[in-house]
């Protein structure tokens, strides 16, 4: 069921080209379609726009227009300047903290979900199977659910607030959905090939590094996707499981934008916003159909 | 299998065990240790430090004789109903327009998709700024001419949930839309063959045989939906912070403000419990009917 809705969806549509071009229900279709491909722009439209006016210009005129006199400053500011408490330093330390989380989370939550789907299809083991269904239901659980035994096994282990305590979270809590990813993919490698390499003497690892990995590239691309859009975007682990100097980019704009004190300067909160969502809208544009199909098998889990 | 068998169990197959270490923390420490642990710690007392001292259903009876926590139930019902009914309505009204043989569909879903890569805070800001009273879409109504127009959702506590909802459904509906059009191209070309030969008008194709074919579908938007709503927090966090006063509280703040700022550990953690039987009585129903039936799949 999984694979083959994740296929059909992606091969687009089928049958022949539509004849007439003009007739009443296309032009009612695509109008339809078009007002909600607006609604859909327009924040993003708005962000731009704002981020690139002054604060005088803001006050007297309409979010939508865009800028008379086009300033970077606010960029500058909100990547450099912008204050959270007392620190002055801009969205560039929560970026710097964000890329140091991202890069071992992903990687870790990645390797350990790859061999958990290989060794869930190819060397099951008695209660593999029970081990990987309380894994999907787990992954329903609310995190809030769990939040405080994590903070006193983190405690436990020495590392609660520190960078290696959140890498070991969205590890954990990317392992559902990134094993059934692998689970999936590896199940469809066909066995034949597994058995060979068996008769030829290679073991659990040898199978794994030579054999599944060459061969599951498009899948770790897929996983890479998922894990850099989730990690980065992820807000609650971040308050919950850091302190105020390793916050990641999502805490630092919420506290820049969010905060009580001075004059609200509406320019640099959306270059500041535009500025955490550039990583995941990078991510998501170059990538295209893979980010649809890391979605996709998402949604299928179960 | 067979060489292997003449060892003890425990250490046949024994490379997958280990690897498969992380996985079993996981599942049994994390997963089924923690709900036990915050269950079992939602009947005691807890303050500052978990505290075993054994209060039975105190730490509940507070909980639903507090107004914020009612509050927060009430908004979070509030806000599910309407982004359930509407993600999933929109989001099928979407695919069958997309399933048209439609040119640019790529066009079309990376446009709507691309709220779906945003953070919650990100969603949050934008449509905190877009529905500013002073500048956004009131003020841009008003000054067309419209003077008495009022828009400002977040600044109104009887309809701030609804400006949560519209940057709910911004960001996600472009998913579910996703999904179902994968739904709707599983569906088998005869069906649509079969009902053009017999006369049948495409929407009533649409709504008596497609419908009820991607009943799964359905079931299974349905869950994630539901399990996402449940977990609400980022978004209010950045668009409103719970606010005007309370008026946009929902429980995983109302969670997260007792265990870790309030230091009242045991109304966080009954709070918490309360979260995780809304997720059972979605989630087992619809186990049930995923695998009762079925028990080979």
């Amino acid at each position: 069921m999984a694979d083959t809705t994740t296929n059909t969806a992606l091969s687009g549509p089928r049958g022949p080209k539509p004849r007439k071009r003009l007739s009443r229900g296309n032009i009612i279709l695509y109008s339809t379609l078009f007002v909600v491909c607006v609604y859909y722009i327009l924040p993003l439209w708005v962000m731009v726009m704002t981020s690139l006016k002054g604060m005088p210009e803001i006050r007297m005129g309409n979010i939508f227009a865009p800028p008379v006199d086009i300033e970077f400053q606010p960029w500058v500011k909100a990547w450099a300047e912008a204050c959270t408490g007392l620190n002055c330093d801009g969205l560039s330390r929560g970026f710097g903290n964000s890329v140091r989380i991202l890069i071992p989370s992903v990687i870790l939550s990645i390797a350990v979900a790859s061999v958990n789907g290989y060794a869930l299809i190819n060397w099951r083991f008695k209660g593999s199977d029970v081990f990987f269904t309380i894994l999907i239901f787990g992954s329903f659980i609310p995190y809030q659910v769990m939040l405080y035994p994590i903070v006193i096994l983190l405690r436990e282990a020495g590392i609660y607030g520190t960078l290696w305590g959140l890498v070991l979270v969205h590890t954990v809590f990317g392992m559902p959905i990134l094993t059934l990813l692998f689970r999936n993919y590896f199940s469809s490698i066909p066995e034949e090939l597994f058995k060979a390499a068996r008769v030829d003497g290679a073991g659990f690892w040898g199978i794994y590094f030579r054999i599944m990995l060459p061969m599951s590239l498009p899948i770790f691309v897929v996983a890479i996707i998922l894990q850099v859009t989730g990690i980065w975007n992820d807000f609650l682990f971040g308050v919950v499981f850091t302190k105020p100097d390793l916050y990641p980019m999502t805490v630092q704009l919420n506290n820049i934008v969010n905060s009580v004190q001075g004059v609200k300067e509406y320019n640099v909160n959306m270059a500041a916003t535009l500025l955490t969502g550039l990583v995941p809208l990078i991510v998501y544009f170059v990538s295209g159909k893979l980010f649809v199909r890391g979605i996709a098998a998402g949604a299928v889990k179960g | 299998m067979t060489t292997a068998s003449k060892r003890p169990w425990l250490l046949r197959n024994i490379n997958a065990k280990i690897a498969a270490m992380p996985m079993i923390f996981t599942t049994l420490v994390v997963f089924v240790g923690g709900t036990a642990w915050t269950v079992i710690y939602s009947f005691t007392n807890s303050k500052l430090l978990p505290r075993w001292q054994f209060v039975g259903l105190d730490q509940y009876e507070r909980l639903w004789s507090n107004n914020r926590w009612l509050t927060s139930v009430e908004n979070l019902a509030l806000f599910g109903v309407f982004s359930l009914v509407l993600t999933i309505t929109l989001g099928f009204l979407l695919a069958v327009l997309m399933d048209q043989k439609i040119r640019f569909e790529d066009t079309f879903r990376t446009i709507m998709l691309y709220p779906f890569a945003l953070s919650f805070i990100v969603t949050g800001l934008v449509w905190q700024w877009i529905l500013n009273p002073q500048f956004g879409i009131q003020h841009i109504v008003r000054s067309l001419g419209w003077e008495t127009f009022t828009f400002d959702p977040l600044y109104n506590p009887d309809i701030v949930m609804f400006g949560l909802l519209i940057a709910g459904l911004w960001q996600g509906t472009g998913f579910v839309m996703c999904i179902m059009l994968a739904g709707l191209r599983g569906i088998d070309e005869d069906i649509w063959k079969a009902s053009r030969v017999d006369g049948i008008p495409r929407w009533k194709t649409y709504l008596f045989v497609v419908i009820p074919m991607m009943r799964p579908v359905f079931i299974t938007v349905l869950v994630i939906t539901t399990s996402g709503i449940i977990k609400l927090y980022d978004l209010v966090i950045a668009q409103t912070s719970g606010g005007p006063g309370t008026a946009s509280q929902v429980p995983a703040m109302y969670v997260y403000d007792y265990m870790f700022t309030a230091q009242n550990l045991g109304q966080g953690l009954a709070a918490s419990t309360m979260m995780l039987l809304s997720v059972l009585i979605v989630l087992i129903p619809w186990a049930y009917l995923e695998f009762g039936g079925r028990r080979n799949g």
